[in-house]
C-alpha cells in the first residue's frame, strides 16, 4: 500500500498521541472509563479552537503572538456581556473578528512582520481584558456551561467536540476552494495572484476565521471554567503554536493539518494529565513537557527523512 | 531633502524623536520637578531592556524564524544560581559573573543542538528550552530570598557623574556589540546569513558555526542581565524574566532592526528601549489604569511599526 505525504504527516501525532494514551492508561486504568477520558481532555476543546485559529494564520506564512491574549479577552466578554446582554456580546466579538481582518489586511498591504503587529495587540487585547474584568469573576452563559459539559452516550463530549472541530476544519482548509487557495497564498503568494484571486481579500477573511475560531475558544474555555480572568488563556499564545508544529504544520509554504492540529492540541492537553500521573515533582513538570515536545519531534524529524528518502528513490 | 534622506538613511533616528517627544510631554506634565529622577529612572530600565535587546538583535538578524524565547528563564536561572552562588560574599563577585557567562553558553549549546541536530524550528527549540531552564530555575530558587553582595548591589544602584552604572554597563557592551557588527567579520557573517543562507553557504561563510555563536551569545547576554537585574532589585525572583520576552523583541524591531533578517541597528534599541520606558511613565504621570496603559501600549508598537515598516517596503 502507498502512503501519500499528507497521511505520513499525520502518523506521528497520531501515534505520539496513542502512545501517551497507553502510557496514562497503564499508569491509571481507571482513567479508560468515559468520566477518566472526559476529565483527561476536557480542558482540550478550547485549546484545539485556539490551535486551529493559530494554524489558519499560519497557512498565509504569518503567526499569531496575540493568541493567548485574544481568547483571555474573548473569555472576559463571554463571561460578562455575552451573560447579562447577548446582544451587545455578539457584537463585540463580530467587532473583534472585524479587527482581525483589519489586521490582515494592514500586515498584507504594508508588508510589515506579523509578529511584531500581534505582538502590538497582544498588549491591546490585554488591556481590554483587564478593563472588561479587572477581578476574576462573571459567569458562563448557561448554554455553554450545558455544551460544555453535555453528556453525550458512550464517547464524552471533549472527543466528540475534538472530532467535529476536526472534521469541520478539514473541510473547510482542505476541502473546500477556499482552503485551497489560502494555503496557496502561503505557498506562493504571486501565483495566487497572478491567477486572478485578490490576496488581500484572502488573508483579511483567513484572519477574520481565526478571530472566529479564536471566539469560540474564548467562549469553550468559560463554559468550562464557569468563571473568567483577564489571564485566563495566556498560555494559548505558545501551546497553539506547539500543536500546530505537532501536528505536522510547518511555519512557512501554507503546509497545515487541521487533523493534526487537532490531535496536536489532544496531545499537549494529555501531556499535562501523564506528567502528574507520573508524580514528577511540580518543580520540574514544566520541563518535564519542553522534554516531551523535544522527543515528539525527534521522531518527526525521523519520519521526515523517510520521507524524503521514499521521494529520492 | 538633506535632511529627508538622513532620516531614511538612518531609522533609528525615528525611535529617537519618538523618545524625545514622549520625555518632554512627561516632564512639561510633572511641571518640570522630576526632571533628574525620570531621567535616570529612564537610562537604568532602558539598560536592562538594551542589554537583553543586543541579544536578541544578532538571532533576529539571522534571518526569518530567528528568535530567542528562552531569555527570560534564562534571565531566571542565571539571577538564582548566581544570588546563591554569591551567598552575599563579596569576594565571590566575579565568580558570579563568570557562573552567569558560563550559565549563557550552557543555554545557548542547548538551544542550538536542538535547532541543529532536531532541525526543529528555532522558535519551538528556545521554547521547549526554556521550559527546562525554567524549571531548573525553580528548582533552585527553593529557600529564602538569597540578597546580593553588598558591593554588587550598591554598584548596581549607583551612578557615575550621574549616569547609572548599569546604563554605563550596557553603553560598554553596545559600544561592544557595534564593533562586532559592523567592523567584525563575524558581524558581515550574520548580515549575510540573514539576507540569504543559501548564498551565505556557497559563499563558503560558517553558517553553522556562526548561527552557534550567535544563539550562544544571545544566552550570555540574558544571563548577564539576570545577574545585574538581580542584583539590582536585591534578589532574584522567578517571574523577574517574564516582561522581557515581548520587550527584548518589541525594542529590536521599534529601533530599526528588519524583522526578515540581514539588518541590523544598535543605536536604535537604545531609542526603543527608552521610548518604551517613558511611555509606561508617562502614562503613569497622567494617571491612567492598567487596562489603558496596555492598550495604549500596543498602539504606539503598532503606530511605530506603520510609520517605520512603510519605509523599509519603498527602498
Amino acid at each position: 500500500m502507498k502512503l501519500s505525504s499528507s497521511t505520513i504527516r499525520l502518523i506521528i501525532p497520531a501515534a505520539s498521541l496513542a502512545l501517551l494514551l497507553a502510557a496514562v492508561f497503564y499508569m491509571q486504568p481507571r482513567a479508560m472509563s468515559y468520566t477518566g477520558l472526559n476529565l483527561l481532555f476536557n480542558l482540550a476543546v478550547p485549546i484545539a479552537l485556539a490551535t486551529i485559529a493559530q494554524m489558519l494564520i499560519m497557512a498565509v506564512n504569518d503567526l499569531d503572538l496575540s493568541m493567548g491574549t485574544f481568547v483571555s479577552f474573548c473569555a472576559c466578554v463571554a463571561a460578562t456581556l455575552l451573560q447579562t446582554s447577548p446582544a451587545t456580546g455578539i457584537l463585540i466579538f463580530l467587532g473583534a473578528i472585524a479587527v482581525y481582518a483589519a489586521i490582515g489586511v494592514v500586515i498584507h498591504v504594508r508588508q510589515l512582520p506579523s509578529i511584531v503587529v500581534t505582538l502590538g495587540m497582544s498588549f491591546v487585547w490585554g488591556g481590554l481584558a483587564v478593563l472588561m474584568l479587572p477581578s476574576p469573576g462573571g459567569s458562563a452563559p448557561v448554554w455553554a456551561r450545558w455544551l460544555m459539559t453535555a453528556k453525550p452516550p458512550i464517547v464524552p463530549m471533549a472527543i466528540v467536540a475534538s472530532i467535529l472541530i476536526a472534521a469541520v476544519t478539514h473541510f473547510i482548509v482542505m476541502r473546500s476552494s477556499f482552503g485551497v487557495v489560502v494555503r496557496g497564498v502561503g505557498g506562493n503568494d504571486r501565483s495566487v495572484e497572478r491567477a486572478g484571486w485578490s490576496v488581500i481579500r484572502l488573508r483579511a477573511a483567513t484572519y477574520a476565521l481565526a478571530g472566529f475560531f479564536a471566539v469560540l475558544s474564548g467562549i469553550a474555555l468559560v463554559g468550562l471554567t464557569t468563571s473568567a480572568d483577564a489571564n485566563i488563556a495566556l498560555r494559548y499564545t505558545l501551546l497553539s503554536i506547539a500543536g500546530v508544529i505537532l501536528g505536522g504544520g510547518e511555519f512557512v509554504g501554507g503546509k497545515v493539518s487541521p487533523i493534526g492540529a487537532v490531535i496536536g492540541a489532544l496531545t499537549l492537553t494529555l501531556a499535562g494529565s501523564f506528567l502528574s500521573f507520573m508524580r514528577i515533582s511540580p518543580d520540574w513538570q514544566i520541563g518535564a513537557q519542553g522534554a516531551i515536545l523535544v522527543v515528539v519531534l525527534a521522531l518527526r524529524l525521523a519520519l521526515n527523512r523517510l520521507e524524503t528518502r521514499e521521494k529520492t528513490q | 531633502m538633506n535632511a529627508s534622506r538622513l532620516f531614511f538613511a538612518r531609522p533609528w533616528i525615528w525611535s529617537f524623536a519618538a523618545t524625545a517627544v514622549v520625555w518632554i510631554i512627561t516632564i512639561l506634565f510633572t511641571g518640570g520637578a522630576s526632571t533628574i529622577g525620570l531621567t535616570q529612572a529612564a537610562l537604568t530600565f532602558a539598560a536592562f531592556s538594551v542589554i537583553v535587546g543586543i541579544g536578541q538583535m544578532f538571532v533576529i538578524t539571522l534571518g526569518p524564524g530567528n528568535i530567542d524565547l528562552s531569555v527570560p528563564a534564562t534571565m531566571t536561572l542565571s539571577g538564582t544560581l548566581a544570588l546563591k552562588l554569591m551567598d552575599v560574599q563579596d569576594g565571590l563577585v566575579f565568580v558570579g559573573l563568570l557562573l552567569a557567562v558560563g550559565l549563557g553558553i550552557l543555554v545557548g549549546i542547548g538551544n542550538y543542538t536542538l535547532i541543529k541536530l532536531l532541525r526543529i524550528p528555532p522558535i519551538i527549540a528556545t521554547l521547549s528550552m526554556s521550559f527546562v531552564v525554567q524549571s531548573t530555575a525553580i528548582w533552585a530558587n527553593r529557600g529564602l530570598r538569597i540578597k546580593p553582595p553588598e558591593t554588587l548591589a550598591d554598584f548596581t544602584t549607583s551612578s557615575l557623574l550621574g549616569i547609572p552604572n548599569i546604563a554605563l554597563v550596557a553603553l560598554v557592551l553596545s559600544a561592544l556589540a557595534w564593533v562586532l557588527l559592523e567592523k567584525s567579520i563575524y558581524g558581515r557573517w550574520i548580515s549575510a546569513i540573514g539576507q540569504s543562507t543559501f548564498a551565505a553557504r556557497m559563499t563558503g561563510i560558517p553558517v553553522d558555526g556562526t548561527r552557534f555563536v550567535t544563539y550562544a551569545l544571545c544566552a550570555v547576554l540574558a544571563s548577564v542581565c539576570g545577574y545585574l537585574l538581580a542584583s539590582f532589585s536585591g534578589g532574584a525572583a522567578l517571574n523577574m524574566g517574564a516582561e522581557y520576552l515581548l520587550m527584548s523583541i518589541a525594542v529590536v524591531v521599534i529601533g530599526g532592526t528588519a524583522v526578515a533578517g540581514g539588518n541590523s541597528n544598535i543605536p536604535g534599541i537604545w531609542g526603543a528601549s527608552l521610548f518604551m520606558f517613558l511611555v509606561v511613565s508617562m502614562l503613569n504621570t497622567y494617571g491612567f489604569g492598567a487596562g489603558f496603559r496596555l492598550i495604549l501600549t500596543g498602539l504606539i508598537i503598532i503606530a511605530v511599526i506603520l510609520l517605520a515598516g512603510g519605509r523599509q517596503s519603498t527602498r
